[in-house]
């Protein structure tokens, strides 16, 4: 018998019919439904007097819009009302579960899935939303879909997809304290570039990622998209089972027993092949910090910002130029000197319970910068916020100078009011620091929880690994 | 969806790589339930000198004329010329529905985002991936043309230069199908129902417990 890749195990048991030129149909075991990619598709299922193929296997959750503030008065944009409203009428309309934004258990789509045990492994799962790669942490087959995809999900419990090829990216060896998964994301990032995985599913393994939890397993897979791979997976171990275990949809009793011995097949057999094999060492891995306007753009923490010699060509000298100039920095200027205006710790790479742990040690019995107009803490769902508030950390934050919200995408995208004014700088633990993606002309530097608190604390971009 | 045979196009250079989905159409753009209208704001906040938001008077505000596609020879552009990993980053279909509404039928860049390349299968638009070195070379004949106009054969799988020089341009015969026929995904993959029902139900005996909720 052949030996067989995690992503081979898990493309083969979802295909529902294929064509002859590899076009495949793949039943989609969960669907994450958001409130931004799908008024569309519920429109285009109303219209053709279509109903869900498989109700039962959608959650629904505002995430987007939601202000972090108050929400005992809804939501002030007439816009963004507009939208949440629209979900939850269609989800009404349709019996699909959702969550709605006063419900404890509301939170970012890929905080709340797993946390639910909605997320589980073997399953193949799928959102309008690039980020649903987080979900192949469990060893599950995940990615985000366009908003015709999900209407077709809907529609049909199928996706139309093709196999990607499969990349293995193997980090073997110990990371240094202070550096953590989001570390290793922005590493391989730089290391392949944004497009580096276009085309491919990746699988992370090695002796780095088994030691990883399963919080920071889901900040990895979530970046696999910034990496240009629409997966990421991890497969599965004991850490994923016990994490899975005794959570609101996880199966049990019986159940329990037959789909753990099914997960425990879940990884990659022996020899199995790859079409490609990245390998990186633990130890060499330092605290990153993206320093333009792209994930790739990329250095450690105690590096400088590259100068255009070092560019591998003229479309990328100019993609530097543009970047140089849209962040307000120079070549050369070393990191440490980059000041920070406001910092955000959230979004759904960074916004669980062991991400606001970690931002906590750290400012723990210190202030935030004068020059820090505002550092905020936005859980990853409400679950998180009252776990957080049980263990004492709102209060470490907000003694601190930190501002303590409610959960949702927040400053990310910046879709709801939360955002970046023309030139602000922020240290951010979300994912994308394109232009304008925290706000018209706002500089995004990607970085680790406890990177971020650093810089609040410092005003600038501090080596965490002298701190913690 | 409207079906794509052949066109024969005004072509307008972008020459940036990496340009995601939310330089295409910025997120306060996203809040619209709709699937139309999205075209003024393409490129919002490198088109405009000034901040949009949803429910401006697109007409009235002030282009930066430093931006490409607001040159007057790039009017009427119905083929965007890019570089590599064009539509990178966000999953927003929002990003093909406003290049459609601009008026792009065909994008051709050295490679493109997974995500955002099928979703332009899904709305009549064509994407074609070319050698970067070609790409270069229609980046230079652009330039030194006015009116510069490309001729697609989607049957034929090739784009045409001025000159008569034909390229060939791989697409996936599923893809081609669809969209020469306009066809949209749901009704083709609906003649599969039986497959689809027989699946589910195997599948619900192999693994029960993914059919509790």
């Amino acid at each position: 018998m052949t030996a067989k890749t995690l992503y081979d195990k898990l493309w083969e048991s979802h295909v529902v019919h294929q064509e002859a030129d590899g076009t495949a149909l793949i039943w989609i075991d969960r669907h994450l439904v958001h409130e931004v990619t799908s008024p569309q598709a519920f429109e285009g299922l109303k219209l053709a007097g279509r109903k869900p193929w498989r109700v039962q296997s959608i959650l629904a959750v505002p995430d987007h819009n939601v202000p972090t503030t108050d929400r005992s008065h809804g939501i002030a944009d007439p816009v963004s009302r507009l939208q949440v409203e629209t979900l939850d009428q269609n989800c009404a309309d349709f019996g699909v579960t959702e969550f709605k934004m006063n419900d404890t258990r509301q939170g970012i789509v890929h905080v709340i899935g797993p946390e639910q045990g909605a997320t589980l492994p073997g399953m193949t799962v799928v959102c309008g939303d690039s980020h649903t790669s987080t979900h192949g942490a469990f060893g599950a087959l995940a990615h985000g879909i366009g908003t015709s995809e999900v209407e077709h999900v809907l529609a049909t419990q199928c996706l139309v997809a093709k196999k990607s090829k499969a990349m293995l990216v193997r980090v073997e060896g110990q990371l240094q304290k202070g550096v953590t998964a989001k570390d290793i994301a922005l590493a391989v990032i730089g290391k392949i570039g944004t497009a580096g995985g276009t085309g491919y599913a990746i699988e992370f393994a090695g002796s780095a990622i088994r030691a990883l939890s399963m919080e920071g397993r889901m900040t990895l897979c979530n970046m696999a998209i910034e990496a240009g791979a629409r997966a990421g997976m991890v497969a599965v171990d004991e850490t994923t089972i016990d994490y899975v275990k005794g959570r609101p949809f996880s199966p049990t009793a019986d159940q329990w027993n037959a789909a753990v011995a099914y997960w425990r097949t879940l990884h990659s057999d022996e020899g199995a092949s790859f079409d490609a094999v990245i390998e990186l060492k633990a130890e060499e891995i330092q605290p990153q910090v993206t320093w333009g306007t792209s994930p790739e753009m990329v250095v450690g923490v105690d590096g400088r910002v590259p100068d255009l010699s070092q560019a591998k060509d003229d479309v990328q000298r100019g993609d530097w130029e543009r970047a140089y100039a849209y962040m307000g920095i120079e070549a050369n200027m070393p990191i440490s000197d980059i000041r920070v205006d406001k910092v955000f710790i959230g979004s759904c790479t960074n916004s669980r319970i062991e991400d606001l742990r970690a931002a906590a040690v750290v400012a723990r019995g210190k202030k935030v910068a004068a020059n820090v107009k505002l550092a905020m803490v936005v859980p990853g769902s409400g679950l998180v916020k009252a776990q957080a508030e049980a263990e004492g950390l709102d209060k470490v934050f907000k003694d601190a100078g930190f501002e303590w919200r409610e959960p949702g995408c927040s400053m990310c995208l910046a879709m709801n009011a939360d955002r970046l004014e023309p030139g602000e700088r922020c240290a951010s633990t979300s994912n994308r620091n394109f232009e304008g993606r925290q706000g018209q002309g706002g500089r995004t530097h990607l970085v680790s929880p406890e990177m971020a608190a650093a810089a609040a604390i410092a005003g600038h971009f501090v080596d965490v690994r002298q701190i913690v | 969806m409207q079906a794509f045979t052949t066109l024969n196009g005004l072509v307008a250079p972008l020459d940036r790589a990496n340009v995601d989905t939310d330089a295409i159409i910025p997120k306060q753009f996203l809040k619209s339930i709709k699937r139309s209208g999205f075209g003024p704001n393409a490129f919002d906040e490198w088109r405009y000198l000034d901040h949009g938001e949803p429910g401006m008077d697109n007409s009235v505000r002030p282009l930066n004329p430093d931006f490409v596609l607001n040159q007057p020879r790039f009017q009427g552009a119905s083929v965007l010329l890019t570089r590599e990993n064009f539509g990178c980053g966000s999953s927003r279909e929002h990003a093909p529905w406003a290049l459609l509404d601009y008026g792009f039928r065909a994008i051709i860049a050295p490679s493109f985002a997974d995500i955002f390349f099928n979703n332009c299968f899904k709305n009549g638009i064509l994407p074609i991936r070319m050698d970067a070195a070609i790409v270069d070379e229609l980046f230079r004949e652009v330039a030194a043309n006015e009116g510069y106009r490309l001729t697609i054969d989607l049957e034929k799988q090739t784009v045409t230069t001025p000159s008569g020089r034909s390229i060939a341009f791989d697409v996936d015969a599923h893809r081609k199908y669809c969209l020469l026929n306009g066809f949209d995904d749901i009704g083709l993959t609906l003649r599969h129902v039986d497959e689809i029902r027989a699946f589910e139900a195997k599948y619900r005996i192999e693994q029960p417990w993914l059919f509790n909720q």
